[in-house]
């Protein structure tokens, strides 16, 4: 039995807006899922009726096989993290983890005990007697993570809180808190609109548009086969590139990209004679001009420490190639280079599918 | 930055001068002029004499009149101060949880009276006070008194009529406090498991006592500070402070006498607004930086 | 969003509501359906309505005397109090210079000290000044109590002004004032317009200041109305207060056109 169960959850507001459609989701215990997508996708709605705070349309929320659609959300015992990380501001520290615990009437040692054992874990020594006007970003954040680690719950739900940290601090706070997650062993929901932060962090994603799931998967799968344009697009950075199907049979076609041409998988509703593919920057790769299947002027260059990023205007488009940086020398911007790619590189996408 | 934007101390200045002589001349002065006007003594045939004297003083503190007139009007401050807490502050929460055109339309009915003048609308209390009145013959129909109850020329009578003057300014400061509360904070509270309740008792509401506590002060000083009302509704039974200075200065024609009534007023209230300040700021310093 | 889970009001709340509401009308109520009353003396019109006690007024000279007079005066002070408000609300949003605190308390202190203690130093001062009955002397004072209110309204609409226009203008050549007159001045007149009714508002409403300072010859509208009521029992004073009562719902639209209601009346005082 999962431990989080959403089977059909639709929420229309006013007759006229749907802002979650029939979103079916069974988490298992122990696993960090994260719901992925734009603004306005449906995603924190989500998040709100799990929590309770917002009552589905259609649908239902379901803990240990447990229906848990129209319950209140204290007796939920799901831990949320908000993304302005709402502490309480007429409370010490101490006291805001430790609410929670008062709310279950825990018994004031034992309430001191886990408080205690809370603010270890995020590492927050020495500040329990501040007000959070006291306290830095960083530490806010840190508060808000051990009031909910403190109350042991069944789901831990995270809405964007890492979103008013600056990049460092969040990057840190990325691993700290899939460790703690592991470690603990807590069913984790985050939303969020970054794809970095989800890719780090998740068992899956769950890649959202329009209130219902594109894709749901691990993050490699997400990432290398994604279902959809949309996921495409969402996730990295992509580049499109215009084939020429010279010949084809019902479901296959021989595509001519640049000088090269390549058999690939296709709908049976394909009927032009043009198909989009789609192709990874990282999975391009720079060569000489004069053996490629592709060629074009480099018009800007970017150094990112790690990578190399080419924008190149090439025979096939508009590209965008991403290089590691081996320490080596790199062309240089107005220079011409090849293109060359695997053919598996190149994924097709149904053109009835541009969702965005 | 511009240079402006920094202590150039001279345009600000510059900028500020019309205002400030003319507060300095018709603010400062005339209340200077009435500090020294206490310390003068007044003679029935003369009129005021100049020179300095304590007599007004010491005849207001060695007076019992003068203990029991304060005490009334602080006392009176005070009933007020409480019943609009304990109006105002649900009235608020109700009109907080509103839907939107509901709300905007309830807060012309509610706060639109504050600009009417005082006089129409103690006017109305009036007429609706007395003895014929509708609240008496309403409430002779559900048989809660036998006859007419005396509400003019009473404290009670005046305490309600300065209810509803002064009960828009305990909305409006309990309403601000609210505009600045995360809602995301009883979210979390109740996801934490405190029911609805208990998220009013333990969260929202002692967020919202610093704007209660500026609500509460702002109608005392303004209730201990009244004069039109209690002076229609009061009338001569019910004396207070205001009237007092009224009675010395358009009757008795002892102006220095007045002068001090009104320089003691003026101390008193000052000294309840500085201390709550302080208390407020002691208390709350910490939380609400 | 968040009222699903603070939750709805409920009958309880809304009968509290109601209640409330009711207490907050029921004089202006009163005053208006009295003034209807055919009667010579104050009752409701249910058995006889009428329009008399309106066309009273018209043969109550010494009311219709009053109202110019409050008119005259609260057109005056406002201009004037406008007038003065805007530097300093410049001088005080600007720079930071010392004493700007001080500065902005003295100016918001009429609102702190009791109208009763404002009166009566305003009496004194204007009978050694051999003022008593002056016009002008009125205005002044006026504009002392109404200034508060100006400034409060002409602060907060040049503080959320972004000034980004006004140093465009002078990159471009203008001169200070120009710049002035051109970017600032247009953006902020909502808000100086709205500061200038809510100080025609208060001065005309004025009534414990004024009682002090008011003679026969400089009665305003709400003084002689307040002697009228102490001193007999006339439904005049009621058609009088339901003209006034007319008129302040027509500057609460015109306010709430310049600068939106809500803006003007949280964080309002008066006394």
């Amino acid at each position: 039995m999962s431990k989080l169960s959403l089977r059909g959850l639709s929420k229309i507001y006013g007759n006229k807006f749907q802002a979650v459609r029939d979103l079916s989701l069974e988490v298992e215990g122990g696993e960090f899922v994260s719901l992925l997508g734009p603004s306005g996708c449906g995603k924190t709605t989500t998040l709100q009726m799990i929590a309770g705070f917002v009552a589905p349309t259609a649908g239902s929320v379901a803990v240990e096989g447990r229906d848990m659609t129209h319950v209140a959300p204290e007796k939920r015992d799901m831990g949320v993290v908000f993304q302005s990380y709402a502490l309480f501001p007429h409370m010490t520290v101490s006291q805001n983890i430790g609410f929670g615990l008062e709310m279950r009437r825990m018994k004031r040692t034992q309430l001191q005990d886990r408080v205690n054992e809370a603010i270890s874990m995020v590492r927050l020594f020495g500040l329990e007697g501040r007000y959070p006007s006291q306290l830095s970003g960083g530490q806010r954040q840190r508060v808000a993570i051990a009031r909910v680690l403190a109350i042991r719950p069944r789901v831990l739900l995270l809405d964007e809180p890492m979103s008013n940290l600056d990049a460092k601090l969040r990057a840190e706070m990325h691993v700290e808190l899939r460790t703690l997650q592991r470690r603990l062993g807590i069913t984790t929901i985050l939303v969020t609109h970054d794809q970095v932060e989800a890719m780090t962090m998740s068992d899956r994603i769950a890649v959202m548009t329009n209130g219902s799931i594109a894709q749901l998967g691990t993050p490699q799968e997400v990432y290398d086969k994604p279902a959809s344009e949309f996921a495409f697009r969402f996730l990295g950075h992509t580049n499109v590139v215009t084939g020429e199907i010279t010949s084809r049979n019902d479901c296959s076609a021989v595509v001519r990209v640049g000088s090269a041409s390549f058999s690939i998988e296709i709908g049976k509703n394909h009927t032009s004679t043009d198909i989009k593919l789609l192709v990874r920057p990282e999975r391009l790769r720079i060569g000489a001009a004069d053996d490629c299947k592709a060629k074009g002027r480099i018009s800007t260059r970017l150094f990112l420490g790690g990578l190399w990023i080419y924008e190149i205007d090439s025979d096939i488009g508009q590209m965008r190639v991403a290089a590691q940086n081996m320490g080596d020398a790199q062309p240089q911007e107005g220079e011409t280079v090849g293109i060359n790619w695997n053919a598996g590189d190149l994924q097709a996408i149904a053109l009835e599918m541009t969702n965005d | 930055m511009t240079r402006s934007d920094f202590g150039q101390n001279s345009v600000p200045w510059l900028l500020s001068m019309p205002a400030f002589a003319l507060f300095l001349g018709l603010l400062a002065v005339p209340m200077a002029l009435t500090a020294v006007l206490s310390f003068n003594a007044f003679d029935g045939m003369r009129g005021i004499q100049p020179g300095f004297s304590l007599t007004n003083y010491v005849a207001i503190l060695s007076d019992g009149y003068y203990y029991e007139l304060f005490l009334r009007t602080g006392t009176m401050a005070f009933g007020v101060t409480i019943i609009c807490i304990i109006i105002g502050v649900p009235e608020t929460l109700i009109l907080a949880r509103m839907r939107p055109a509901w709300q905007g339309t309830f807060f012309v009915v509610i706060l639109g009276p504050l600009l009417i003048s005082v006089v129409v609308r103690t006017l109305g209390w009036q007429i609706l006070l007395s003895r014929e009145g509708p609240v008496n013959s309403i409430l002779i129909r559900l048989h809660l008194v036998d006859h007419p109850i005396q509400l003019l020329f009473s404290m009670a009578g005046v305490i309600i009529v300065l209810t509803h003057v002064l009960l828009p300014f305990m909305i409006i400061a309990v309403w601000s406090a609210l505009q600045r509360l995360d809602t995301q904070v009883s979210h979390a509270a109740r996801s934490l498991g405190a029911g609805a309740l208990t998220t009013f008792g333990r969260i929202t509401l002692p967020q919202l006592m610093p704007g209660i506590l500026s609500g509460a002060i702002i109608v005392f000083t303004l209730s201990a500070s009244a004069f039109a009302t209690p002076a229609i509704i009061g009338g001569r039974r019910v004396k207070v402070v205001t009237t007092a200075i009224y009675d010395e200065f358009l009757n008795s024609m002892n102006w220095p006498l007045g002068a001090a009534i009104a320089v003691l007023l003026l101390l008193g209230i000052v000294f309840v607004v500085v201390g709550s300040n302080q208390l407020t700021e002691r208390k709350f310093k910490q939380v609400f930086a | 969003m968040s009222n699903r889970v603070i939750g709805q009001n409920g009958p309880v709340a809304l009968t509290f509501h109601t209640l409330l509401t009711v207490f907050i009308l029921a004089p202006l109520i009163v005053v208006i359906l009295v003034s209807l009353s055919d009667k010579g003396y104050i009752s409701m019109p249910f058995d006889g309505a009428s329009l008399r006690w309106y066309r009273e007024i018209l043969r109550a000279p010494e009311l219709l005397s009053a109202f110019l007079l409050s008119i005259r005066l609260g057109i005056a002070s406002a201009t004037l109090a406008s007038a003065v408000a805007m530097p300093a609300a410049l001088a005080i949003a600007r720079y930071r210079f010392v004493g700007r605190d001080g500065l902005m308390a003295f100016f918001m202190s009429p609102m702190m000290i009791p109208h009763v203690v404002l009166g009566i130093a305003f009496l004194r001062f204007f009978s050694i000044m051999a003022w008593t009955g002056s016009f002008a002397a009125l205005v002044l004072v006026h504009m002392l109590i109404v200034t508060p209110f100006s400034l409060r309204l002409t602060l907060a609409a040049v503080i959320g002004l972004d000034r980004s226009a006004e140093h465009a203008a002078r990159s471009l050549g203008a001169s200070r004032f120009v710049a002035f007159r051109r970017t600032l001045l247009p953006l902020i007149l909502p808000g100086v317009a709205g500061g200038w009714v809510l100080a025609f508002i208060q001065s005309f409403d004025d009534v414990t200041m004024t009682i002090f300072v008011a003679t026969p010859s400089t009665t305003t509208l709400p003084v002689a109305l307040y002697n009228r009521i102490t001193q007999s029992s006339d439904p005049i004073t009621t058609s009088v207060s339901t003209v006034m009562i007319i008129g302040a719902i027509f500057f609460m639209f015109s306010l709430d056109r310049m600068v939106g209601l809500n803006n003007v009346l949280i964080g309002k005082r008066t006394g």
